[in-house]
């Protein structure tokens, strides 16, 4: 592989506090050499591979830290071939992989067969997550140590929550030792029981039962005093409310150490885009008011939400069309994370380097991977986008496995143009 | 064959009749004005016209049902359709088949009009993107059951000639109510003023946004009111406990002569069944043929009914 510089373009990386113009130089393993304003075309080397970018911008490929694979289990949902495919024409180039597959990711043997299949099968680095309690029945702690030396980079129920308390103090106080990252997906399951939309005028009026966001509250308020008495690693999958928001921002100000993520449904769709029973808008948490979205974008600004996920859950047609209540629960939004989140720097809501650290730098960090920057030495993970590029999301052309997105023939602004796994290009839009 | 006098051909305005939220003012007081023709009609020796003849009517019921699925299933054959109602127990839903699949199997037997019930918020709905034929909600979930307050509006102005200006306690079970949410949107649409009356537990988020005033004390609830609609406690959709007790609902919930005198002297009393005697009504002034329109209720909603498949079969427009 010959050296290659990537010139003419903007390179913002906001682990380094980097927005600069320059460009960035790829050596023969793949690796970042060097970057900055003095990699230009007055300066080229012969016998290198120059990609003149155009202006456009660079930054490090994204950390997604939620996403359903369906691999093992429901493979018609999503395997690793089409998921690698979705994401990296979404400028995503690293994953956890979420365990809810069937069978369930809770022990060792399992984590083998995720790595070899995502090896084989994909492009992108996926870092799996195991549950927190064996085959996500919230009663038996899985193998913290055990997982996390095999490979494991977070625990989680997914779209479980640990409902005991005993239990989730037990886990916060054992994967302490091994320095494990939890991390929870707030609901009270007795709370929500039942509930389908966001409690509220709109639940009223489409006659579907409600989820209040004191069912979110009140297991982050549960988490948050247990991390007091069991310090450990310990992460929020997703706020869904203003007042959620609010506890969280009270809780650091104390001095608690914790992050929390958000998804960018939640930060650009409110509950009145659900319409008349648009089941590829049934999500949890489910989408809020626009008080509530506003709260979750003012927590990304004000430090309080530290990562956006696109919480990626592939569900196929079928699960879809039925009525609101028997209908599957998620949406696909692997490739359009970055293009819809660049409509919350268009409406001016976040800034840019805000934006891009919530799905580079932030998520790298709190996993402990050397992903989402660019320091030098570090793989190539690269996605190159031309932030005002106007376009239609179309289901047609999504390259997951399944269709159902969230905001079909929404318009956006932004696109992914090439994006670069260890110094390889491994997309590159028409 | 009875004949009916000619009306001027008029149209609703829509393909089908998933919810009050859905018709205009104009499409309301159709149905009204046709449904009045029916009443008469019914009170006739004979009851058959022939204004469908030849068109057919699936009634599909998910859900449980006396009064609605024979209402329909009445007002079909007095208009003359070919009426069938589908067994739901033995049918091939219970293998499985989704309702989008049983859509599709039914709409292949071309059927003019279909009438359904589901316990799903939105079934009406999905099952009009996917068929023919015109669609009639006949109650989804908690969501609406247009032609009961079609049928209670019809019976409001019977007695009282309008619902304008009139004030309308609905009490009870409101949260998991689509009679109270399509007869919030009706009576409002009409006119009325409106207040429920209900335990904290049993009151939908928000409510008010719906244009009522909401009451947890049952009798200034019902001060001055000209009409008391009382709902059923629906014990099938509560998950969990939401009154202590029958015995400390009536006593704060249940229709007694003493709350009642704090309404209107003449106010009159529905109820759209089936009742709980002795949980939310007293069974005597259930029975009081001067205040209950109860039983008035199901004979005009046989007309109601006949209006709606008169209207919304499509091949009439």
């Amino acid at each position: 592989m010959k050296e290659k510089y990537l010139i003419n373009c903007r390179i913002i990386d906001p682990k380094n506090n980097m927005d600069e113009f320059g460009g960035l130089i790829i050596d023969e393993k793949g690796k970042i050499k060097a970057l900055g304003s003095k990699v230009s075309n007055e300066n080229l080397p012969k016998d290198v591979e120059k990609i003149d970018l155009k202006k456009k911008i660079l930054i490090p490929g994204l950390v997604d830290m939620r996403v359903f694979v369906g691999e093992p289990g429901y493979e018609y949902k999503e395997n690793f071939r089409t998921l690698s495919d979705a994401a990296l024409s979404g400028g995503v180039t690293s994953v956890v992989s979420m365990p809810n597959t069937l069978p369930v990711i809770d022990n060792v043997s399992m984590v083998d067969f995720l790595k070899r299949r995502g090896r084989d099968k994909s492009r992108i680095n996926i870092f799996p997550a195991a549950s927190l309690t064996k085959n996500i029945e919230g009663k038996q702690m899985t193998e913290f140590g055990l997982l996390k030396r095999k490979g494991i980079a977070a625990f989680t129920d997914g779209v479980k929550t640990v409902q005991c308390p005993q239990l989730m103090s037990r886990i916060m106080n054992f994967a302490s030792q091994s320095d494990s990252l939890i991390m929870q997906h707030a609901e009270d399951n007795i709370l929500s029981r039942g509930g389908l939309i966001n409690d509220g005028e709109i639940s009223t009026r489409l006659g579907l039962q409600g989820i209040p966001d004191l069912a979110e509250r009140i297991i982050v308020e549960r988490d948050l005093e247990m991390l007091e008495e069991y310090f450990c690693k310990y992460h929020i999958s997703q706020v869904s409310s203003k007042k959620t928001v609010s506890i969280i921002k009270k809780n650091k100000e104390e001095g608690k150490i914790f992050t929390a993520g958000v998804s960018i449904n939640n930060l650009s769709l409110n509950e009145n885009d659900i319409g008349e029973f648009k089941t590829f808008l049934k999500l949890s948490p489910p989408l809020r008011t626009e008080d509530d979205r506003l709260g979750l974008i003012e927590g990304i600004n004000d430090g309080t939400i530290d990562v956006i996920v696109s919480d990626h859950k592939p569900e196929d047609e079928e699960s879809k069309r039925l009525t609101f209540d028997k209908a599957a629960t998620g949406a696909a939004g692997i490739e359009t994370l970055l293009p819809l989140a660049l409509e919350l720097f268009h409406n001016d809501s976040i800034k840019l380097d805000k934006l891009i650290a919530s799905m580079t730098a932030n998520p790298s960090k709190i996993l402990g991977i050397n992903k989402g920057n660019l320091d030098i030495g570090n793989d190539a993970d690269l996605c190159i986008l031309d932030i005002d590029k106007p376009w239609t999301v179309k289901q047609s052309e999504l390259k997951s496995k399944s269709k159902n997105t969230p905001i079909e023939n929404r318009n956006l602004q932004g696109q992914v143009l090439k994006t670069f796994v260890k110094g390889e290009i491994a997309y590159e839009r028409n | 064959m009875a004949t009916l006098k000619k009306l001027k051909a008029v149209k609703i305005n829509q393909n089908h009749l998933l919810g009050i939220q859905d018709l205009s003012f104009s499409d309301v007081s159709l149905i009204l004005d046709e449904s009045k023709h029916f009443i008469k009609l019914n009170k006739s020796s004979s009851k058959k016209v022939d204004l469908l003849t030849g068109k057919t009517q699936i009634n599909l019921f998910f859900e449980p049902s006396t009064r609605t699925q024979s209402s329909f299933e009445l007002a079909g054959k007095r208009l003359g359709a070919d009426v069938m109602s589908m067994n739901i127990i033995n049918s091939a839903i219970k293998k499985g088949e989704t309702l989008i699949d049983t859509a599709m199997t039914l709409n292949a037997m071309h059927p003019d009009i279909i009438v359904i019930r589901h316990q799903d918020s939105g079934a009406p709905n999905l099952l009009s993107q996917k068929v023919n034929c015109a669609v009639i909600n006949a109650g989804d979930g908690r969501r609406e059951h247009p032609t009961q307050a079609l049928l209670d509006a019809l019976t409001i102005i019977n007695r009282k000639g309008k619902v304008q200006g009139l004030k309308i306690a609905i009490c009870g079970d409101i949260l998991h109510s689509r009679v109270a949410r399509s007869n919030i949107y009706l009576m409002n649409m009409l006119g009325a003023e409106i207040n429920v009356v209900a335990p904290k537990t049993l009151l939908p988020h928000s409510i008010e946004k719906l244009g009522v005033k909401v009451f947890t004390d049952m009798k200034k609830g019902l001060e001055g009111c000209d009409i008391v609609m009382m709902l059923r406690l629906q014990h099938e959709r509560m998950q969990g406990s939401f009154v202590p007790s029958p015995r400390e609902y009536y006593e704060y919930f249940g229709l007694t002569p003493d709350k009642l005198s704090m309404a209107k002297k003449d106010a009159l009393i529905m109820h759209p069944g089936p009742m709980n005697r002795g949980v939310e009504i007293d069974t005597n002034l259930a029975d009081d043929i001067n205040r209950s329109l109860i039983r008035e209720q199901v004979e005009l909603g046989v007309a109601v009914r006949m209006a709606c498949l008169k209207l919304f079969c499509r091949k009439i427009l």
